[in-house]
């Protein structure tokens, strides 16, 4: 620690300065990270003031960031998303190139293609990967004396066993839209794994929701509702809410992204460690795992000079042995980390376990948002339709192909 | 009933005719500071998204694509759900402002027991947010645990998901938005009712008219200015619709109850700048194409009474 941090004071120059860091969201847990990272970069660095801000979540967020970076009055740094969203922000004109940063040489293969181009490394890693798939509750499959499925009619089949038991099988939670789409997003590791060019063929236009393997995600979500395997309440439901009966044993799956641990360690500390991860299961029976890149933290092309050494060191900071030990605390790690300084906690949540045996099997696929710019805004909708059996899955994922027209005609990619 | 109330004394309202023009004792360039916001603020912005709405847009940068975002506006699926729906909705809500908010003026016109106090609780929702409002029902029409429901339970009637249900989830934004905007339209109404002079219905009275026939007869012909103005602004208003739907249901579940403004909104969210402001462009015609004749229309009618 000693050692890192007298380096990174090396770098700041003696003149007292200010930056200014954008937070990766306004939710307690980011606004506390941010904070604990500044606080403790202050100190490292006395001479560099640190004042951190926050920001709103999801769309109203992407919005800010784009007018900000447009109207050249972003933050010294920022932490967003990787992947497409961060496409969306056109790095190579907007952001500063760390290609040439120390830590830049210990990010995985996976991270440096989610947080860069051809042509740069815009951003490092913050906080941990996580995976999309199904939460359980290791509880109540203990008690019913399940098995984790590998086949998706071993899952269905494992759920009217929850249902005859009386409990929750899966939970849906519209109340939430976003939640509605996890069992497609999720499922394209095993949609990868059977077309390993799917993506590519997707966005040239020659690859549709419609017809298998992607067709999947969206048949799941139907039979879910077909065969009434959720909460009643399911079209109000909350994922706050959700959470609580997944860790307190009142159902038993939820399709979901693992990152959400950190909202049962703030509800249900003592339950925690009662959700286990197992990846969406797959016709073939040989599921993989879809991972999600970590965060990013940026520099804007606005920062220079003085400010942009100091924004340098703060950036290089987070993933330091300290920024490692609060990214550690902070209760965000909820899988394997983007860059080999950091290591996951002996005391990591026990579906982090669950997700490294996936990642040690090599059982692991990118999401779609990782390796193609296409995302209709819609989907959310569509499959809220699809799950509460306003349209077939067939009728949806027409729905859908149509949808993703706009997007991929608004970036101008060839061939639509 | 014969004896005589203070009736108000009100003139029968001034008849058009305008004075000859006098020029302004002001010099012209007293207005040039209003002109200044009026460019900046108005023309600039609605010339400028003329422009914006022929370009692919991502705020880095702009490409000129002609017509392209409003074919691509035209082809989005939802497109026409959401426009029927948006005629639905203006045609439910502002038809449903015209007949409470003319029953309500009539009632707090008349001399009713604590009719200040009744005038106050139906302007009261006018004054409050619109997403709090939308936040607010949001939470007292959860279908399992809001406080109707429960009501409704204890009553052993049905409880229907009001938000959640495909069926009913359009007509519900529309009832919250009758609740709060239905003041405005007591208040036009009921400034309209108070103009008419007194002696109309001391005249109405003395000829034996039934209360009813004084409202068929006098108080609807004669308040028809405030009518008017009801049943444009609201079904501008029901056109436009957006932050209630917005904060009640985001225009779900699934598509359900998803207007033209919403559609709109949900493409600047996703990030496509340009095609959302060609939608901007196609409401602000539609508006304009409904509003302008129904407007001269019923001026002109107005004109021959």
């Amino acid at each position: 620690m000693t050692l890192s941090s007298a380096h990174v004071t090396a770098t700041v120059a003696a003149n007292p300065v200010t930056i200014s860091v954008l937070a990766g969201g306004n939710d307690p847990a980011k606004t506390k990270f941010a904070t604990a990272l500044a606080t403790a970069f202050m100190k490292a660095n006395p001479s560099v003031t640190v004042k951190v801000e926050t920001r709103p979540g999801g769309t109203e967020g992407d919005n800010l960031i784009k007018t900000r970076l447009a109207t050249r009055s972003m933050n010294d740094v920022f932490i967003y998303n990787s992947g497409s969203l961060l496409q969306a922000l056109q790095p190579d004109n907007q952001l500063v190139d760390q290609s040439g940063q120390p830590w830049a040489k210990r990010v995985t293969p996976e991270f440096r293609q989610a947080a860069g181009t051809a042509r740069g490394l815009y951003g490092a890693p913050v906080s941990s990967s996580f995976y999309g798939g199904i939460m359980y509750n290791k509880k109540v499959y203990a008690k019913l004396g399940l098995r984790v499925p590998k086949t998706w009619n071993e899952f269905i089949s494992n759920n009217q066993k929850v249902k005859a038991a009386g409990l929750t099988p899966v939970l849906v939670s519209y109340g939430d839209t976003w939640t509605s789409q996890l069992l497609v997003l999720a499922d394209f590791a095993n949609v990868s794994r059977q077309a390993p060019d799917w993506a590519a063929k997707y966005t040239a236009n020659q690859a549709k929701y419609v017809n298998p393997p992607a067709l999947a995600g969206f048949t799941h979500t139907a039979e879910i509702y077909s065969k009434q395997l959720m909460n009643k309440d399911y079209a109000s439901l909350t994922f706050v809410n959700a959470l609580k009966a997944l860790a307190t044993g009142q159902a038993a799956h939820y399709p979901m992204l693992t990152v959400v641990i950190g909202n049962v360690m703030q509800s249900n500390p003592a339950q925690v460690n009662d959700i286990g991860y197992f990846a969406v299961p797959s016709d073939s029976g040989t599921p993989r795992a879809t991972v999600w890149e970590a965060d990013a933290a940026y520099i804007p092309k606005s920062t220079t000079g003085e400010k942009l050494k100091a924004a340098e060191a703060f950036v290089a900071f987070i993933n330091s042995r300290t920024g490692c030990d609060i990214q550690n605390s902070s209760g965000t790690v909820a899988g394997p980390y983007s860059i080999s300084t950091c290591k996951v906690p002996a005391n990591a949540p026990a579906l982090v376990k669950d997700e490294l045996k996936y990642q040690a099997s090599k059982q692991t696929g990118l999401a779609l948002e990782y390796v193609s710019p296409i995302k209709g805004p819609n989907l959310e909708k569509i499959l809220i339709q699809v799950g509460s059996g306003i349209s077939t899955a067939q009728v949806g994922a027409g729905l859908y192909d149509q949808d993703v027209v706009q997007q991929a005609q608004q970036l101008g990619l060839p061939g639509w | 009933m014969t004896t005589s109330k203070p009736v108000h004394r009100v003139k029968p309202a001034a008849p058009t005719q305008r004075s000859p023009r006098t020029w302004s004792t002001y010099p012209l360039w007293f207005f040039v500071p209003v002109l200044v916001l009026f460019v900046v603020f108005f023309a600039v912005p609605t010339f400028s998204s003329f422009y914006f709405s022929l370009t692919r847009w991502s705020l880095f940068d702009s490409t000129f694509i002609g017509f392209g975002n409003f074919v691509q506006f035209f082809k989005n699926p939802q497109l026409y759900t959401s426009f029927i729906h948006t005629l639905i909705y203006a045609a439910v809500t502002s038809g449903s402002k015209i007949v409470l908010g003319f029953l309500l003026a009539l009632l707090l016109t008349s001399p009713v027991i604590g009719k200040g106090y009744l005038r106050a609780v139906v302007f009261f929702p006018v004054l409050l947010s619109t997403i709090g409002v939308g936040i607010l029902f949001k939470s007292l029409l959860d279908p399992f645990h809001g406080i109707v429901n429960a009501a409704l339970g204890v009553l052993h009637l049905p409880q229907p998901g009001w938000f959640t249900d495909p069926a009913l989830a359009l007509l519900t934004v529309a009832g919250v938005d009758i609740w709060k905007g239905v003041g405005i339209a007591t208040l036009i109404f009921m400034a309209g009712i108070v103009a008419i002079p007194g002696e109309y219905f001391e005249a109405a009275r003395i000829d034996g008219a039934t209360p009813a026939q004084q409202v068929r007869l006098i108080t609807m012909p004669l308040a028809r200015n405030a009518t008017v103005t009801v049943i444009i602004l609201s079904l501008i208003g029901g056109l436009r619709s957006f932050d209630i739907i917005w904060a009640t249901t985001g225009g779900g579940p699934g598509f359900t109850s998803d207007v033209l403004a919403s559609v709109i909104y949900k493409q600047y969210q996703a990030g496509f700048y340009g095609l959302s402001t060609a939608g901007n462009v196609v409401l602000f015609t539609l508006v304009t194409v409904l509003m302008v004749p129904l407007s001269y229309l019923l001026n002109r009618k107005q004109v021959e009474v």
